[in-house]
């Protein structure tokens, strides 16, 4: 078919087809160019037609891809041209030529605005379908009514309102201020009963656009919804130019079941009947057929429908069904339909019950990740990445690897970067952790970014028992031939920092060590050339005794190296000579490296980062924004993982670790004569924290020396002989050592409000407090340290009769690198010093980590301090005239402090010390206000007299309104004032419980202090 | 959504471009050398999507033309193929089995259908049989105009005849 009448055009075009290279095109193009460029510079001389037949030129110019800088106002210009055929032309190449941010559409805005309101109907088609195409914001300001009015005139044809509907949508996308949601509402509501088939698909597609931004407002539309796609679905009513293939319009379907998911739920228990039936019906009704396009529009439909029973949290039998169906798409010839089954089923594993069910599928899922598309080994690596978690990991991950040396180079940095972080995810231990990054570095080296060896190097340095194994691994890469650069780095860090714990095997002496990676050095570039000083200087210093020889090859690279040209190299060299030089002073400094603090895997936030984020926030997005959406956890999971599964990593067996706290766990206290087992676990399962407390203040003044045991069988109950006898010193002590010390943790947050109450190696418990009258609010914060969710959280709050504490719900699970707060609410009933016990348990693999924790919610938190004049001192004093309000002790053992230190004690202990109220410069005087539901606010009042010759005593004297509350405050600061790590005392009030802490031997031989406790 | 619209040959060459996102034109040309690149190499029996820049790309290969359409990625990619499929359809009744060369002469024809097929990057109208319709109203409308403008100055000429 010949162009219609436009000589000029076609003779240009057959010019065009005819040039044999890119440069006669060219030529030709730019003859044609400069020939309308001085055409339109007369534009008087130009016809209509001749206008139209350039402007077409030129459009067909700039889709060959040349740039076409002028000639934009005269495909403008023909926009308000009085005749249907120059507009058309005009709509045309001006929406093909400019896009929204072009500033010539500014001047376009009138004359489309003037067609849209004009009385011409075909005029009208033209504007809407540029304003559609191409406007912008400033379109949408001011077209936004005149096109919603043409939507729901009554007196418009559905040509025009199906155009004005799409117009309307891109208005909306560019500013969503212009529709009016209130106004609105009604209005798409009735535009959903629209018969009309054209005018119905393109509101469907606004719909769809509305309610992604906000469904609130449109709830009446989800009844009209299921209407209408009941009515597709069972072909009533449906024109029949409006089937495809025999199918309901499809596009109508899709969309209207679009539209459905970003609503959150149907609520209605009827529509929700009718909306499952069709689903059922679209589940099992869609065959597989030969003709390619009804295959693929029936197709549509039914994976637009798995989507939606999928959001809509269908009945289990329903989402195996889905399920049950995909298994079979990934399996099936087509490839279309196999790439869909992968990408929908990855979707489905948000539906966590579902899971089990997909993992059926790895094997076929693996197969696919050799398919020979790209497109759906793509899809394939995805779901096995969301699918994986500690039950398969090892599998998928060996598979990932083994695909990696066959993968092409545009899946393979993808590929080693879900690998690392799989493997860092779901390690069953951190020995295979390594072993993988190192095959991930020897496979893959070049797609192995920096942040994955460093991350292992992150793990070993934190991780003693895994240090040897590591710097073994890496001597073993070093024998291969021609390993990757990002090997030699690795290697060479693992050495540096612990190939002295290797020494004794054979190839593993200092001097073989550097051989084999000085041989390295030649080919290795500066960065590595760094890296590898340190190590030297490393190597230097931990050759003891030193070996001369060594020492002089050494020296020799790094003077060679001292004119290095790279200033950082060079500086390394100069550095490292002078101090291994030096002798003792380069254990010092070059000592191991501390710990890395524990934050989230750059690993995990780079894949997060990857992810794409594209235009308009599609349902699946939202709904995994919902499901994450836990008030209580702060976390930075993958959504896509679902449920957490229950691994992380453990320690690897390596039996060096000491066997202090093993007894801890069968220690038996003793409660009112019950014996208690504290905890059942087997021997080997690591409660540290009961013995931790109990050693805590021993370590500092106690019996020095006491075996765990010694202290143990010390206490009434004792310890189960037989379970200490079988917990030798053996493989499996993954006891947890708390970090740090726990008393003096609890000490210091008697003092302060905010801290750190306990530490390990996977778990920090913060606590942050506010004390105000009687009441306090305390937070604890949960802090998982690792990179596997910590499992069977509990925590029980085992509180002294005197307070009442509420603590909020903990959850079970607390994911990784996560930090969960729990508010604890606490009211002073009375006075009293006895303390309020943290029982907190997880588990850790499969393994109990059991700790029992004092909580500083301490008499001194109840006290607010006062400042009292002497004229308000002296008669109160008074007027407390001798036991039980005032009493009076001389305290011995006291602490030798100077008087300013005490002062101070007392401040901290909102204990305000009043100068100048005591004549006596020896004594100090201190008042304060106590609040407990019994007592309400009281004031307390004490005088210390010290005695300047001997600081070890002084005498005290208490007074205050409320006999108990005295004798209390009495006891608590001498507790105080006689040591500062006092031992804990049990909970009296609660005898049935188990005992959070034992008091110390000498607690015990005192009965004067457990009177005390009594009264 | 649809983002943009591409016709290209199996050598590369470009039938029809049409952006319903904002491109500058050079990230236009950049983009079809990307894809076309990515989709003329790929074999027939694979599927019929590339994973691109965080979105789709949906194709389908009509003897030697391919028409992609790039979509969001959790767009119904079936869907779209048989949007494809439609503006395949309502082309071949227009030309009247149509090949490639029509689409090389005509190509301002081939935007006039697809404009009634797709607006906002969102299908417009399903029914073939209404853009042929409209399609043809179109046509007459054009034709009308050249004969009332042939008539016109045929007049003119009569006159001027008359007077000389």
């Amino acid at each position: 078919m010949a162009l219609s009448g436009m000589r000029g055009l076609s003779v240009f075009i057959s010019d065009i087809r005819n040039c044999q290279n890119k440069e006669q095109e060219r030529l030709r193009v730019d003859k044609e160019l400069g020939n309308v460029r001085t055409r339109f510079k007369n534009e008087k001389g130009l016809t209509p037609y001749e206008k139209k037949k350039y402007v077409w030129k030129m459009l067909y110019i700039y889709m060959l891809g040349y740039d076409v800088d002028f000639g934009h106002m005269e495909a403008v210009s023909l926009l308000s041209a009085p005749k249907y055929p120059e507009k058309q032309v005009g709509y045309i190449v001006t929406s093909c030529l400019l896009n929204e941010n072009h500033d010539f559409l500014r001047i376009a805005i009138n004359a489309v605005r003037n067609d849209i309101i004009g009385r011409n109907e075909t005029f009208q088609c033209l504007a809407l379908t540029l304003a559609g195409n191409i406007g912008g914001r400033e379109f949408a300001e001011s077209l936004a009514p005149d096109v919603q009015k043409l939507l729901i005139s009554s007196s418009c044809r559905p040509l025009v309102r199906k155009k004005a509907a799409l117009c309307l949508l891109r208005l909306y996308r560019k500013n969503p201020d212009v529709v009016n949601v209130d106004g609105w509402s009604d209005r798409m509501a009735q535009l959903l009963d629209e018969r009309d088939m054209g005018v119905l698909t393109s509101s469907m597609s606004l719909l769809v656009s509305l309610v992604s931004n906000n469904h609130e407002a449109y709830w009446s539309c989800v009844p009209k919804c299921v209407k209408i796609l009941e009515r597709l679905a069972r072909n009533q009513d449906v024109p029949q130019e409006y089937t495809y293939y025999g199918i309901p319009s499809p596009w109508l379907q899709v969309k209207t079941m679009r539209a459905l998911q970003y609503f959150p739920t149907v609520e209605d228990p009827n529509t929700r009947r009718s909306l499952f039936e069709v689903l059922q019906r679209i589940l099992m009704g869609t065959d597989v057929v030969k003709n390619v396009n009804k295959n693929n529009a029936s197709h549509a439909v039914l994976f637009e429908a798995l989507a939606l029973v999928m959001h809509l949290d269908a009945e289990k039998e329903m989402m195996s069904q889905c399920v049950a169906l995909l298994g079979k798409f990934i399996a099936v010839r087509e490839p279309n339909i196999r790439y869909l089954g992968l990408e929908n089923m990855t979707r489905m594993l948000m539906v966590a019950e579902v899971q089990d069910i997909i993992k059926r599928h790895q094997a076929q899922i693996i197969t696919s990740l050799k398919d020979p598309d790209i497109s759906i080994r793509r899809r394939a690596l995805d779901l096995l990445y969301g699918m994986c978690d500690v039950s398969n990991a090892k599998d998928i991950v060996e598979e990932l690897l083994q695909y990696l040396t066959t993968a092409d180079f545009a899946m393979r940095e993808e590929l080693s970067l879900k690998a690392a972080i799989l493997a860092e995810k779901f390690a069953p231990d951190l020995s295979w952790y390594v072993d993988v990054i190192l095959q991930l570095i020897d496979k893959a080296g070049d797609f192995v970014s920096d942040d994955i060896w460093f991350r292992v190097v992150h793990f070993v340095t934190n991780n003693e028992d895994l240090q040897p194994y590591a710097a073994l691994k890496a001597r073993e890469y070093l024998d291969k031939p021609a390993i990757h650069e990002t090997m030699v780095k690795v290697s060479a860090y693992l050495l540096g920092e612990y190939s002295h714990l290797l020494a004794r095997r054979p190839g593993c002496s200092p001097k073989e060590i550097f051989n084999i990676i000085h041989e390295k050095l030649p080919t290795v570039s500066i960065s590595t050339i760094a890296i590898l000083l340190s190590t030297y200087a490393k190597i230097l210093m931990h050759t003891q005794p030193p070996d001369r020889d060594l020492q002089s090859q050494i020296w020799a690279v790094f003077s060679k190296y001292e004119s290095c040209i790279d200033a950082e190299i060079q500086q390394r060299a100069v550095e490292y000579h002078a101090l291994s030089m030096k002798g003792a002073a380069l254990m010092d400094i070059l000592a191991e490296m501390p710990k890395f603090p524990e934050r989230q895997s750059p690993l995990i936030k780079k894949a997060e980062d990857s992810e794409a984020d594209t235009a308009e926030q599609s349902a699946i997005k939202l709904r995994a924004q919902q499901q994450n959406s836990n008030a209580l956890v702060v976390t930075d999971q993958r959504p896509t993982n679902g449920a957490q599964p229950a691994g992380q990593l453990g320690l690897v067996k390596v039996p060096i670790l000491s066997n202090a706290d093993q007894s801890a766990a069968e220690i038996v206290s003793h409660a009112n004569g019950a014996l208690t087992v504290v905890d059942p676990q087997p021997p080997s399962t690591p409660s540290p924290d009961l013995l931790g407390d109990l050693l805590g203040p021993l370590a500092i003044e106690g019996p020095t020396g006491a075996a765990p045991a010694s202290v143990a069988s010390g206490l009434e109950g004792g310890v189960d002989a037989d379970a200490l006898a079988i917990a030798p010193i053996e493989e499996q002590a993954n006891a947890v050592q708390p970090i740090g010390d726990i008393a003096e943790r609890f000490h210091a947050l008697c003092l302060k409000d905010s801290g750190v109450l306990y530490e390990d190696p996977y778990i920090q418990i913060g606590l942050k407090a506010e004390w105000g009258g009687h009441r306090g609010r305390v937070v604890l914060f949960l802090g998982n340290k690792i990179t596997s969710p910590l499992n069977s959280v509990q925590a029980l709050i085992l509180p002294p009769s005197h307070l009442k504490m509420e603590l909020s719900l903990v959850p079970e699970t607390i994911p990784p690198r996560a930090q969960v707060q729990c508010p604890l609410e606490v009211m002073n009933l009375q006075p009293s010093r006895d303390i309020a016990v943290l029982d907190f348990s997880y588990k850790f693999g499969t393994q109990l980590v059991n700790v029992k924790l004092r909580l500083p919610a301490v008499l001194n938190k109840f006290l607010q301090p006062i400042s009292v004049s002497a004229e308000e001192f002296f008669p109160q004093w008074r007027s407390l005239s001798g036991p039980p309000l005032k009493l009076q002790e001389v305290v011995r053992g006291v602490r030798p402090m100077p008087l300013a230190e005490m002062a101070n004690l007392f401040n901290s202990l909102n204990l305000i010390v009043c100068p100048g109220l005591d004549p006596n410069p020896n004594n100090l005087v201190a008042s304060t206000t106590f609040y407990s539901e019994s007592t309400r606010a009281m004031l307390c009042l004490i005088r210390t007299e010290t005695d300047p010759a001997d600081r070890t005593q002084l005498r005290m004297t208490v007074a205050s309104g409320d006999p108990t509350l005295t004798y209390e405050l009495k006891e608590f600061v001498k507790e105080q004032l006689v040591n500062i790590p006092v031992p804990s005392r049990p909970p009296l009030a609660m005898p049935s419980h188990i005992q959070p802490t034992s008091p110390p031997p000498s607690a015990i031989s005192d009965p004067g202090a457990l009177l005390a406790g009594l009264l | 959504m649809i983002h943009f619209v591409l016709l290209i040959s199996r050598q590369g060459k470009v039938r029809l471009t049409k952006w319903y996102s904002p491109y500058s034109q050079k990230e236009r040309i950049k983009i079809i050398r990307e894809l076309s690149g990515t989709i003329v190499s790929r074999g027939p029996k694979l599927c019929k999507f590339v994973e691109w820049r965080g979105y789709k790309v949906v194709y389908r290969r009509y003897a030697g033309l391919y028409i992609c359409m790039c979509v969001n990625h959790d767009d119904n990619e079936l869907e779209i193929l048989e949007i494809i499929h439609h503006y395949v359809v309502v082309l071949d009744r227009y030309f009247g089995n149509v090949c490639e060369l029509d689409l090389v002469f005509n190509f301002h024809k081939a935007y006039y259908i697809l404009d009634e097929i797709l607006i906002a990057g969102e299908l417009q109208e399903s029914n073939k049989r209404t853009v042929g319709r409209l399609i043809e109203a179109q046509d007459a409308m054009v034709e009308a105009a050249k004969e009332e403008a042939s008539s016109i100055s045929n007049i003119i000429a009569q006159a001027t005849k008359n007077v000389s």
